[in-house]
């Protein structure tokens, strides 16, 4: 075999390893898409909790300093101010018995009762 | 028949006897001593190593017949049966079989996939193309091995996985593309495996700047049990159809990792990781270090090996840590190119050592886990290079 045949060779190994790894990348992204969708559509709304509405305040805490190890490094909250934000997340650690950078917070939202609303 | 005669004929038919008939056997056994020395003193893949350096060790004792590769090779001619083998071989050529066969390589993957955990694969899918990018050793050897030092296409193949960095992948192909070199391409790969650690560190700071180093990634997301059930059955399903001559890896890899996520058949995971990966491990280190027969491992072939196997780790590292750096650029500062270099499969070293690396830039760096996607998709590269090799210069 020539050297230009082995780089053919090579070439064309490098493509079908590429290829068959970006066909794995694309599948795996359909297979999250479709699980996600399939997950928002089962997830039951609980009964008594109001829908959040479209023009709810969010407020979105992004660490500018340095993060802890593990730590979710975004969090969003609802109708919730960044105080009793960190009151809330320094009681489930408390309770849970958990350093709070071991736990992950997505979103703190306030459930309003149906007479306050 | 007198006494004298008795002994002195009993002293002919004695190894240390035989030993003296060749003074290459004599080396071999100093060698073996080596590995056994790296493998339990220097702990360098000592669950395999140690096994290889027997296996080195038993083969080389002129008398014990233990192995005979002039029977493989009628056997490879079609000469002879597997039956025959049976009958006239000794007991390193019977699990040898296993080797030949592609049995133990195949049994290796489903301990592997039971131990695998492809969770940071599937949260970061993009971990695919620096497990693909790290393949880059491969063909990189192959084009040396046939270009430089002039190796038959079967051989440079052989010796190109070592790149991949995966024993029972390199094994499985060295198998069945050129036998005669499963041990110096055996112990390559598995040295170098253990070599890892030492290998990439230089390569790494080479080829990265400190800010890049630095860069922390966010948390990786989490990734539902359903998606980690449905994985290897659809990985099986494509990259099979795509490439069937890598089922027999690639399909035992997922069938192990099936049985660790679908949370019922605990023990049949428990097995494979455990007994039947013990059980396979003893039998596939001792019959590939059978294959080091003196007249056949002490040639310059023997060195070009070593070193291509050296050149394939680095192009490996190189590969992954290039694409590392591209896709660093792309996502604005996002991802760190450190990760790249875990692309080569070794797993979980080579990730290990993109957390010492990324840790040593930035103390609150953590890698690992993001380090674990490339490592994995490396493996599943590896064997699809394997699995294109093979259909290329399998005859």
């Amino acid at each position: 075999m020539t050297f230009g045949q082995a780089l053919i060779y090579s070439l064309l190994g490098m493509m079908v390893v590429f290829f068959a790894l970006v066909l794995l990348m694309c599948i795996i992204k359909i297979m999250t898409a479709v699980g996600d969708r399939a997950a928002k559509r089962s997830a039951p709304i609980p009964a008594g909790i109001p829908a959040p509405e479209a023009d709810a305040p969010v407020l979105t805490l992004r660490q500018t300093g340095p993060t802890a190890p593990g730590s979710a490094g975004e969090l969003k909250l609802y109708d919730t101010d960044p105080r009793t934000a960190a009151m809330l997340m320094a009681i489930v650690a408390d309770e849970l018995q958990a350093p709070l950078n071991e736990l992950r917070f997505l979103s703190i939202r306030e459930i309003k009762e149906e007479n306050e609303k | 028949m007198s006494i004298l005669e008795t002994l002195g004929r009993l002293g002919q038919t004695s190894g240390f006897y035989l030993l003296l008939a060749d003074w290459r056997q004599i080396v071999m056994i100093v060698l073996a001593c080596v590995l056994l020395y790296l493998g339990l003193v220097k702990k360098f893949e000592p669950l395999l190593l140690i096994g290889i350096a027997f296996g080195m060790l038993l083969t080389n004792l002129p008398g014990s017949n233990m192995y005979h590769p002039e029977l493989w090779d009628a056997y490879i001619a079609g000469e002879i049966t597997l039956t025959h083998i049976i009958h006239e071989g000794g007991l390193l050529d019977i699990l040898y079989i296993g080797v030949k066969s592609g049995l133990y390589p195949s049994l290796i993957f489903m301990g592997v996939g039971a131990m695998t955990d492809f969770g940071p694969l599937l949260a970061n899918p993009k971990s695919l193309l620096l497990g693909a990018a790290a393949q880059l050793g491969i063909f990189a050897a192959f084009l040396m091995a046939i270009g430089i030092f002039g190796f038959a296409p079967n051989v440079a193949a052989s010796i190109g996985i070592i790149g991949g960095a995966d024993g029972p992948t390199a094994i499985w192909l060295t198998s069945k593309l050129a036998p005669d070199y499963l041990a110096p391409i055996a112990i390559a790969a598995y040295s170098y495996m253990a070599l890892i650690p030492l290998i990439q560190p230089p390569v790494m700071k080479l080829l990265t700047t400190k800010e890049e180093r630095e860069i922390k990634m966010e948390q990786l997301r989490p990734v539902s049990k359903k998606q980690k059930i449905l994985f290897p059955i659809i990985v099986t399903i494509f990259v099979c159809l795509l490439l069937p001559s890598v089922a027999p890896l690639l399909g035992c890899l997922m069938l192990g990792n099936l049985f660790k996520e679908c949370g019922l058949t605990d023990r049949l995971s428990d097995t494979a990781q455990n007994a039947l990966m013990n059980i396979v491990t003893i039998f596939l280190s001792t019959s590939v270090g059978a294959t080091a027969v003196y007249y056949r491992f002490l040639t310059p072939q023997t060195l070009f090996i070593i070193v291509l196997g050296l050149i394939a780790f680095e192009f490996a590292t190189v590969g992954g840590l290039l694409l590392g750096k591209l896709m660093c650029k792309l996502s604005g500062g996002k991802i760190n190119p450190l990760i790249g270099s875990a692309g080569v499969s070794a797993v979980p070293m080579a990730a290990r050592v993109s957390q010492t690396v990324g840790a040593k830039a930035n103390p609150s760096n953590f890698l690992l886990m993001h380090a674990m996607g490339p490592n994995v998709a490396g493996v599943i590269g590896s064997a699809v290079a394997a699995g294109f090799l093979l259909a290329m210069f399998g005859g």
